[in-house]
């Protein structure tokens, strides 16, 4: 996975090419950016419990506000590093004024296990402690077009929406964006260890929603 | 609680993250793909996870909406020539 690094710095590369041409006044670099960010940034604004419109409402102010102070952007952090903070902070400052829950760093609050543990022999069991009662079929026979079109499609957006806030927006930057963990946990203050719990949570989480519409809905 | 250098299936399904982000040691990366080279049911749910990881992927591949970014273009050129512009 060291892969996903090396792309990410070349992203980090090209943004930082942009910035000056930003600063310039130049449209086709701003509608660059626009194109290459704002998805990212109305699915966050959409972690942080708000509503389509609300969403749209934070990412123009985001906006705004960085060509608002862009002059004073030193290319110390990353230009999305800086620009995702940035929405953070619109957006937190938005979910608060709706009384909305808000993600938080901390690891408090549920703890799940990845699989429900009936799945599993009990710890006690002589021989088979801990090990798993049902076969797990990999999915390798889904073709992708079940798993990615359509209602599949919706199914998997809801339940990114409707994880823990703070699993939401580790899952959507590192497996939906494709940043680094070193990024998110330069984003979020997390530590390595925390960032990778989150992250995986989520996706325990995703993969159970996936597996009870995929048992739901037979091929 | 688990024991990385022997693992059972209730401890791998905890791990795969910390495996697949190259978090484990080398010993505990070795018991982990030991365990799983032996486990069909522990392959299927690495196997899962990945899937998780790759269809999300290619939700980032959305448009942004018409209305929003004709409106960021006009804040652009109102910045442009607005005071701060230059």
């Amino acid at each position: 996975m060291g892969g996903e690094g090396v792309v990410a710095s070349d992203a980090n590369r090209e943004e930082s090419r942009l910035v000056p041409a930003l600063k310039l006044g130049d449209e086709a670099a701003f509608g660059q950016v626009v194109d290459r960010f704002t998805p990212a940034m109305l699915r966050l604004a959409r972690v942080y419990g708000l509503g389509a419109d609300a969403a749209e409402d934070v990412v123009q102010e985001t906006w705004l506000r960085v060509l608002r102070s862009l002059d004073r952007f030193e290319e110390r952090s990353s230009f999305r590093t800086w620009l995702f903070a940035i929405l953070g902070n619109c957006a937190r400052g938005r979910s608060e004024a709706e009384r909305r829950s808000v993600p938080v760093a901390g690891l408090e609050g549920d703890a799940s296990p990845a699989v429900d543990e009936s799945r599993f022999f009990p710890a006690d069991h002589p021989r088979w402690a801990g090990m798993w009662t049902t076969l797990v079929d990999s999915w390798e026979t889904i073709p992708d077009e079940r798993l990615l079109a359509g209602e599949a499609r919706e199914r998997f957006r809801d339940a990114i929406e409707a994880l823990p806030a703070r699993y939401a927006t580790v899952f959507v930057l590192r497996d939906v964006e494709g940043w680094s963990s070193d990024e998110v946990c330069v984003l979020l203050d997390l530590s390595p260890e925390n960032q990778r719990v989150l992250l995986h949570r989520a996706r325990t989480r995703l993969r159970a929603a996936l597996e009870q519409y995929l048992g739901a809905d037979p091929a | 609680m688990s024991d990385r250098s022997a693992p059972s299936c209730q401890d791998i399904v905890e791990l795969v993250t910390e495996y697949l982000d190259g978090g484990l040691d080398p010993s505990e990366r070795l018991a982990f793909e030991r365990h799983v080279s032996i486990c069909p049911p522990c392959r299927g749910y690495l196997s899962q996870l990945r899937r998780v990881s790759s269809v999300a992927g290619t939700l980032s591949e959305d448009d942004v909406p018409e209305r929003l970014r004709e409106s960021l273009l006009k804040a652009f050129r109102d910045w442009k020539t607005g005071p701060k512009g230059r």
